[in-house]
């Protein structure tokens, strides 16, 4: 009988707590469904075809982004130019030689720079770009995106490169590849994809950034594709339009806002697809 | 017979842990030696010294003497690259690499720059896969991934590996102990056949698989060598008690 009461109990405890993290998982879920179906059911309906292809107007006289989605495009290419082979080839010394105090040290200072907010970054870029040129720029701009992606890419290519097994390693080795040989042969390609993702995340997340260009590109009204000169961006162009004093502003804030998302949504599903298993 | 690996009063640490003491041992050329022992013992970690790939695990020390062909392969002047081509090695459990099977084949060639040319290059990795008992297996795929191949094959691929550099040595820890007993038994006789030409190390937990395919067997125990002896004396009338009680499986 005894054995019967603690059976029930167990199975109670069991269905309580699995509705409990049940719950949780459809709150955390409905947020961003809430959120994706806000930004699509308010941004649709001033998306036209001027809106894509025309640069901005006088409140009023319609307009539109292509200059900011120009501008979004060629900072973020700019910023991963700088930023991709820096952090890869940050994360390979980590992972293969950097089991000594200076790697851990880099460690450290990299995870701390991933949890530094944006907005110091824009500070930091503009006090070491922006002064010494004595303007705005996209490239100041780039330069402060490929700041914020450099640790996150290092850190996902080191764990990336972590996960191909010793085995491997050791195979190679005991052909008498030099340990650079291995590393490139054998280590990288294995680890390819993994990098691959871990770079197009942090890609995904630099278009996304607004704080470090308020300070560095700032915005322009034109369109402009000479990175010493100001550029805009979508992020700054939705918190113009966002803190805009007309409704029409904010009609358009809404739909550069669900173009934004959906740049970044593409990126990630590219990232799916390339990624995919093959073996 | 000359001996090819002269082992002298060799000592490893793992840190502070000490994981082989004072072994001494002699290999002669195109001899098979089997290494049996319980798990831990460090039989392993003796194969592993052979080719100095210890040296890849922080805290490894060594102290004592290894010698192939009257060198010492620990002394400041060797070149580990170089003595690991000489030294080939298969391991436990099969580790090809995310390419074709030509490519796991012709990569040791081709970092150690062999070929002439790119026909002899695909000679080269013919012979070793016709060596390693597998081409008649994969000649039609060679292009496609090692993956693809089933687990017997995919060891045999890395012997065709080990084999393509021209080794002189070749060092196997367990290579059969993940395998059913038909790829076994065809690792079994691939090393019978390539003792010809090879000399071979070869580390097992099968005492029947010491007994069909060494010419001499090492007994290990808490990383002591306890016995050395040409393999038929050492199954039908060891020196050692505690070898008989091993192989007679009173423990172990």
């Amino acid at each position: 009988m005894a054995t019967d009461a603690i059976h029930r109990r167990r199975q109670i405890l069991s269905s309580v707590m699995t509705t409990v993290t049940m719950a949780c998982a459809v709150f955390a879920i409905a947020l961003l469904v809430l959120l994706l179906t806000y930004i699509a059911v308010k941004g649709f309906t001033a998306i036209n075809w001027e809106f894509l292809t025309d640069t901005p107007k006088p409140v009023g006289e319609g307009g539109g982004i292509a200059n900011a989605i120009v501008g979004s495009a060629i900072m973020t290419v700019l910023g991963s130019i700088f930023g991709l082979p820096i952090g890869i080839g940050a994360g390979v010394y980590l992972a293969e030689f950097g089991d000594n105090w200076f790697g851990s040290t880099v460690r450290f200072l990299s995870d701390t720079l991933i949890g530094v907010p944006s907005i110091i970054t824009g500070i930091f870029v503009y006090t070491l770009v922006v002064l010494p040129m004595a303007r705005q720029s996209a490239l100041a701009g780039s330069i402060s995106l490929a700041i914020i992606m450099i640790p996150i890419v290092a850190r996902t290519t080191e764990e990336m490169i972590r996960l191909v097994p010793k085995s491997m390693r050791e195979g190679a080795l005991a052909l008498g590849a030099p340990q650079w040989r291995v590393t490139w042969d054998i280590v990288m390609p294995a680890a390819a994809s993994g990098i691959a993702t871990g770079g197009m995340l942090a890609v995904a997340r630099i278009s996304g950034e607004t704080a470090p260009l308020l300070f560095t590109a700032l915005n322009n009204r034109f369109m402009s594709y000479y990175i010493d000169e100001k550029m805009s961006s979508l992020t700054v162009q939705i918190y113009n339009y966002a803190t805009g004093p007309f409704e029409v502003e904010h009609q358009m804030a809404w739909a550069a806002t669900l173009i934004l998302v959906g740049l970044i949504l593409a990126i990630n599903i590219l990232v799916r697809f390339l990624t995919r298993k093959r073996y | 017979m000359t001996n090819k690996i002269s082992i002298r009063e060799l000592d490893f640490y793992y840190g502070q842990h000490q994981a082989l003491f004072d072994i001494s041992l002699d290999i002669s050329e195109r001899e098979v030696m089997a290494f049996i022992g319980p798990s831990g013992c460090g039989k392993s970690t003796f194969l592993r010294t052979l080719n100095r790939m210890n040296d890849t695990i922080p805290g490894a020390r060594v102290k004592g003497s290894v010698e192939i062909d009257g060198s010492d392969i620990y002394a400041s002047r060797t070149d580990v690259v170089t003595l690991r081509r000489k030294v080939g090695m298969v391991f436990q459990k099969s580790n090809p690499f995310p390419k074709s099977i030509f490519e796991n084949v012709a990569y040791g060639i081709r970092i150690n720059r062999m070929h002439t040319s790119k026909t002899d290059l695909a000679d080269r990795v013919e012979k070793a896969l016709r060596d390693a008992a597998l081409w008649e297996e994969v000649k039609d795929r060679l292009n496609t991934s090692a993956f693809g191949l089933s687990g017997g094959q995919q060891q045999r691929l890395c012997i065709a590996r080990a084999l393509a550099v021209q080794p002189e040595v070749l060092l196997m820890d367990e290579p059969a102990s993940a395998l059913d007993p038909i790829a076994t038994q065809k690792i079994e006789e691939l090393v019978v056949e390539l003792k010809k030409d090879y000399t071979i190390a070869i580390v097992t937990h099968n005492m029947q698989q010491a007994a069909r395919v060494s010419d001499k067997t090492a007994f290990f125990m808490l990383g002591k060598l306890i016995e050395v002896n040409p393999t038929q004396r050492m199954f039908t009338n060891p020196d050692e008690k505690l070898t008989e009680d091993y192989i007679t499986g009173r423990f172990g």
